[in-house]
């Protein structure tokens, strides 16, 4: 056999976007310590997110959300064998620069935390490694991809335990992206003007009737039902933050919800994993919070 | 020709795309009932602690080590290659194998993220025209045991991809580069051992 003396290439959208592939039908977890990434990890986690404070404590708490302390995410990293992601503000490119030199697998540009830049987000094809973004309709959710996102989630509500708002925003991206693919070729320009999309990927959309980049669900989803629901909505797996640790047993609904996303076409299965899982997050509407307090419109 | 492809976790999706390309019928494989259906079965890219504990909890790890015994072809894709070695030497607490290809193999070999990469390999057994391969988060043989063949290794000498009866696993993704010759060479495995039986 010869030996190949081939250039290897870094930091390409194709190894970016194929991390998100290789975590499709799976479920990534919100966790504070090591001991709650274990758990997650050995609850069959695809993936886990580190952070200081879950949404729901943010959210409690008030103040300034930031990225985590570097010892917290090294700690993490240390524990688990999985993906570890971990969140910037929205446009703190510099936080962005901080967790790629930790090594972390992912970095998603939140709107759980508190904006750096009202105006810009930041540029994601600068980076080797990959960013998700959240977004709530096809137009943000392209907006992001041109900015260099590699995977895109739809934001939900997060830290409040109600999946209504989970629910609005993967049914409104699905449905932009259908009615994308019924236009003929010359409505395409104005769609995209409508979209404040890049003409391009709107055409690229058109023809293929799906995102270029995989799409997770997040923001509300607290038991296997909720899991399952997204995954029949078309989503390609699922986040959940403050669902899992501020339940009564996060290990078991960890447990369940992991398989719920794997059958979520069998309600045999998800009404199996449901049973006595204890007390969920005990959430709050979204339909009670005032304006400000709605991090899903955080982020443009 | 009825392919499985193990459908618990992973891009189970790309896989049966490029074999419905290739003219076999395809089938997604979570349950005992599907695997017994299958000529052959193809492990995807994945999670494979996740896919691991899966097959566990469902009750299909035991039927894929009796057809693995039995003589079903099977074709994994890195998290695939680590769910076919007999050893995986970092698997998380408790990880086991379905094993079948005497190798070690070793998970996320090459660091984070940021040091997954793609390169074009040599791979003579699929012709001279090199293969591009992508490895993300990609795991490598350790070692090569004597029952098991390397089919391509990386400039550096590490084996990236192996051979050994019927079964046939990668470290890289041809799955997501339009790279078809690995799942040809597949099928081929899959359509003579159906006339073998």
């Amino acid at each position: 056999m010869t030996e190949t003396t081939s250039i290897e290439q870094f930091g390409s959208s194709r190894v970016k976007r194929g991390l998100a592939d290789m975590m499709k039908g799976g479920v990534i977890m919100d966790v504070v310590t090591a001991a709650q990434a274990r758990i997650a990890e050995d609850a069959g986690a695809v993936a886990v997110m580190a952070l200081e404070r879950v949404p729901a404590d943010i959210r409690s708490q008030g103040g300034v959300a930031r990225m985590s302390d570097p010892d917290l995410i090294d700690s993490i990293i240390a524990e688990v064998s999985i993906p570890v992601m971990a969140k910037a503000r929205i446009g703190h490119f510099v936080e962005a620069q901080v967790l790629q030199a930790l090594g972390v697998d992912y970095i998603d540009e939140s709107e759980v935390l508190s904006p750096a830049d009202y105006v810009n987000h930041i540029d994601k094809w600068k980076f080797d490694v990959p960013f998700v973004c959240g977004a709530t309709n096809l137009g943000e959710a392209l907006r992001r991809i041109n900015e260099g996102a590699a995977m895109i989630r739809s934001k939900g509500e997060a830290g409040t335990g109600d999946v209504s708002e989970a629910t609005k925003h993967i049914r409104t991206i699905n449905a932009e992206i259908k009615r994308l693919a019924s236009l003929s070729k010359d409505e395409l320009y104005v769609a995209a003007k409508d979209l404040q999309a890049p003409y391009e990927l709107v055409v690229e959309i058109a023809a293929t009737g799906k995102l270029p980049v995989v799409l997770f669900t997040a923001g509300g989803v607290a038991t296997p039902a909720d899991a399952a629901m997204m995954m029949q909505l078309g989503a390609d797996g699922v986040f959940v933050g403050s669902g899992i640790f501020k339940s009564g047993n996060p290990e078991q609904r960890a447990n369940a919800i992991v398989k719920a996303v794997t059958f979520f076409d069998d309600a045999k299965i998800v009404a199996e994993v449901s049973r006595g899982l204890g007390e969920a997050m005990v959430g709050i509407n979204v339909s009670d919070l005032a304006a400000p307090h709605r991090l899903s419109e955080r982020g443009w | 020709m009825t392919v499985g492809v193990l459908a618990l976790q992973g891009d189970f999706r790309e896989h049966a795309q490029v074999l419905r390309t290739l003219g076999a019928d395809v089938v997604l494989v979570r349950r005992p009932e599907e695997l017994a259906r299958v000529d052959g079965l193809v492990i995807p890219g994945g999670e494979s602690s996740v896919m691991d504990k899966l097959a566990r909890a469902f009750g299909l790890a035991d039927p894929l080590r009796a057809a693995v015994r039995a003589g079903l072809p099977v074709y994994g894709t890195c998290a695939g290659l680590i769910m076919l070695a007999d050893t995986v030497v970092d698997g998380i607490r408790g990880q086991e194998s379905i094993g079948g290809l005497d190798i070690s193999v070793r998970r996320n070999a090459f660091g984070s993220q940021t040091q997954s990469f793609e390169t074009d390999l040599e791979v003579p057994v699929l012709g001279d025209a090199p293969v591009h391969a992508v490895f993300i988060r990609a795991p490598v043989v350790d070692t090569v045991g004597p029952k098991a063949r390397a089919l391509a290794r990386l400039a550096d000498g590490r084996c990236v991809a192996v051979e050994q009866g019927r079964l046939l696993g990668t470290s890289f993704h041809p799955e997501i580069t339009g790279e078809h010759r690995f799942h040809e060479y597949f099928l081929g495995t899959v359509a003579a051992a159906r006339f073998l039986g």
